[in-house]
């Protein structure tokens, strides 16, 4: 029985969106103690990389998905119609969900071709690819409140074993009632990060992400309102990581995941 | 990629329940598909409902995540012993040291489904016995099956539609090739609902027949249901000679539309010759290709310029959908097990329900099953998004 050891990569582009915290620069002027955070709902701008019909039509989870690409790959300086992406989301579109549900508890069931297509869990990746042609691999994941995680381990073993950048997105997003009740996201919220195998001129710092012991204690923001945000949307999880690269300073901490099986998490600014 | 053993797997769809079923199937040229007569359905067109699932009882400590979906997958967990097989190499390797990648496209929508039509009249509440995370939660179908085994590495659901059971190969592999996990627990489970039956209807994507891959005059999937496992680990000195491996996995993005294939194939091929290039084979080294081939006019067509162009008209192939049905997000991991059984049988499975092969598709197809000293077959799944995955699996010598 070998212990793993943490998986790893190094940081070139950060996206994020969470209320009140419009983009990267100003997630890090507010986690690094330099700004207030002023609580505002989250901001999804309309994705200029689709084309104007799409852009028009596109969903808050899909503008959520690719505005939060679109800022770790401008971050990075990188081409995103080369890069294998990974999509970790702990719910897809729950506005389309219960459009169709309600549909189909009706007396006409005919459901719009459109609202099933952007079903599937994997809508917003499928719209990112048409919108980068990028024809790399694209991955699609959940494990509920773990999926930070789970994406984290997959896009990290992605650039050990194929030796190549990988942008990892991950997000949630609210429900309309009544699903509302059974999973209150208050809002829409994530972060996106590109990750390369190897340090280069343009690395921010290196992660590192492995199995932590069962009773460590998960790592929390000072700040109510960002410990929060922490809280409320699984996919912000990396928040106190990314609050100590803001600080530039380099931390090992632990991050929630499944119930009883947390992860380490090191990050060392460049 | 350095091969991992499949070293137990486990299938049930409509044709039944096991390998012996479909051992037995693929010998008759059998379908399982029916006129559908699924829940409250009111559709004209056949589906693969798979008998008893609604008789299998989940344990007391999987109470929350008792749904159709998660009924579908224990009754395929306890089918070949495989999750005694599971139990044991839990045994061997440490439960942490054993992850669980699974596919599903809609996990337990059904319950979601039926709790809109019981919302209070007041409030619009769902029912009080709906757990979202139990069934409504994509990772409901993980986490059912890896608390049933007891295995507590890595676990994650894969969902990018219909290629959802094949992708979770190649990211298990990934984790055993790092280091992370000795073992993995890979598969599929997908279970009939309203949303994909009506869903489907509403693209105009099924057929009121039963479905013909690759027939001149196809015009539909037919929408089923199906589990299907398989344990991967590395190759060890205990291990049987002719026992089968995962040689090659291969992923690729069409980048092109929401639910219609890239008109060529560019995607398809992609991910084929990225499978291929990850075993170490020259496409020449394939003995039998089994086809994503759903049967709709788009797939079947774009898909067959796609192997035509990488293999030319020299390999057999088929696709076994006019068997199964379209398991959807199970069906990575139902043709996975099914190459499986050609491999180990010398079976190379024939196509029912397709009478005339288009001619436009410049393949080998084979209407028929017959045997064949199979060494290597490659399997295609592609999904709504533009997502394609092929795998190669082979005997080891």
């Amino acid at each position: 029985m070998n212990p793993a050891s943490p998986l790893q990569g190094w940081i070139e582009g950060i996206g994020l969106i969470a209320p009140g915290l419009p983009d990267w620069p100003t997630a890090a002027a507010v986690l690094a103690g330099r700004q207030a955070h002023a609580p505002a709902p989250s901001v999804l701008p309309a994705p200029t990389l689709l084309p104007p019909a799409e852009r028009r039509r596109a969903s808050r989870v899909i503008r959520l998905a690719l505005a939060l690409g679109q800022q770790a790959v401008e971050h990075a300086g990188a081409d995103a119609a080369t890069l294998a992406t990974v999509f970790a989301a702990s719910e897809a579109d729950g506005h389309n969900c219960h459009a169709l549900c309600e549909q189909l508890a009706g007396d006409d069931r005919q459901v719009s071709p459109t609202r099933f297509h952007n079903s599937v869990h994997n809508a917003a990746a499928g719209y990112w690819g048409i919108a980068t042609r990028s024809m790399a691999p694209c991955q699609v994941l959940c494990a509920h409140d773990a999926s930070l995680g789970a994406g984290l381990l997959d896009a990290l073993a992605q650039v050990q074993v194929d030796q190549v950048p990988v942008l990892l997105v991950c997000y949630d997003s609210e429900y309309p009632e009544p699903l509302h009740a059974t999973r209150p996201f208050p809002d829409a919220a994530g972060l996106a990060l590109l990750l390369t195998p190897a340090h280069t001129g343009r690395s921010l710092a290196r992660l590192a992400v492995g199995p932590a012991d069962s009773a460590a204690a998960v790592a929390r923001l000072p700040q109510a309102g960002l410990e929060a945000l922490r809280q409320a949307f699984p996919a912000l999880r990396l928040l106190p990581a990314l609050a100590a690269l803001a600080q530039g300073q380099a931390a090992s901490l632990v991050m929630e995941q499944l119930p009883g099986e947390p992860l380490d998490v090191e990050i060392a600014p460049c | 990629m350095s091969p991992l053993q499949l070293s137990a797997c486990t299938l049930t769809t409509c044709l039944g329940q096991g390998l012996d079923a479909h051992r037995q199937a693929l010998r008759d040229g059998r379908s399982g598909l029916r006129p559908c007569q699924f829940e409250t359905v009111v559709l004209d067109t056949w589906a693969g409902e798979v008998a008893g699932v609604d008789a299998c009882h989940l344990p007391p400590a999987l109470r929350e995540h008792n749904c159709r979906n998660n009924r579908l997958a224990v009754l395929a967990l306890e089918t070949d012993g495989f999750a005694d097989r599971v139990r044991d190499a839990v045994r061997r390797h440490g439960a942490h040291r054993v992850g669980v990648f699974l596919g599903t496209s809609t996990s337990g929508i059904l319950e979601t489904e039926i709790a809109y039509r019981q919302r209070n009249p007041a409030t619009g509440a769902l029912p009080s016995g709906f757990v979202h995370h139990g069934s409504h939660n994509p990772f409901s179908v993980t986490d059912a099956v890896r608390r049933y085994l007891g295995a507590e590495g890595l676990a994650l659901t894969i969902s990018t539609a219909c290629s959802s059971s094949a992708k979770v190969f190649a990211a298990a592999a990934r984790q055993i090739a790092l280091g992370q996990l000795d073992a993995a627990v890979v598969g599929g489970v997908d279970s009939l609902c309203l949303t994909t039956l009506y869903g489907f209807a509403s693209l105009q994507l099924t057929s009121r027949q039963p479905c013909r891959p690759y027939d001149a005059a196809r015009d539909g999937i037919s929408v089923a249901e199906g589990a299907a496992f398989a344990l991967l680990e590395r190759p060890g000195a205990s291990e049987a000679p002719g026992g089968v491996h995962l040689l090659g996995v291969g992923e690729s993005s069409d980048a092109y539309h929401m639910s219609a294939p890239h008109p060529e194939g560019l995607g398809a091929r992609q991910a084929m010759a990225a499978a291929l290039r990850s075993a170490g084979l020259e496409a020449s080294a394939i003995d039998y290709i089994n086809l994503h081939g759903t049967a709709t006019v788009a797939n079947d067509a774009a898909e067959g310029l796609a192997v035509a162009a990488l293999f030319g008209s020299g390999v057999p192939c088929s696709s076994t959908k006019g068997a199964t049905g379209h398991t959807l997000g199970a069906a990575g991991a139902v043709e996975a097990v099914i190459g499986w059984l050609a491999l180990t049988e010398g079976w190379l499975p024939g196509s029912p329900g397709t009478q005339v092969v288009d001619p436009a598709a410049a393949l080998d197809y084979r209407l028929a099953g017959a045997p064949a000293p199979l060494r290597t077959v490659l399997s295609n799944s592609f999904g709504f998004g533009g997502s394609n995955c092929a795998l190669v699996l082979g005997r080891s010598a």
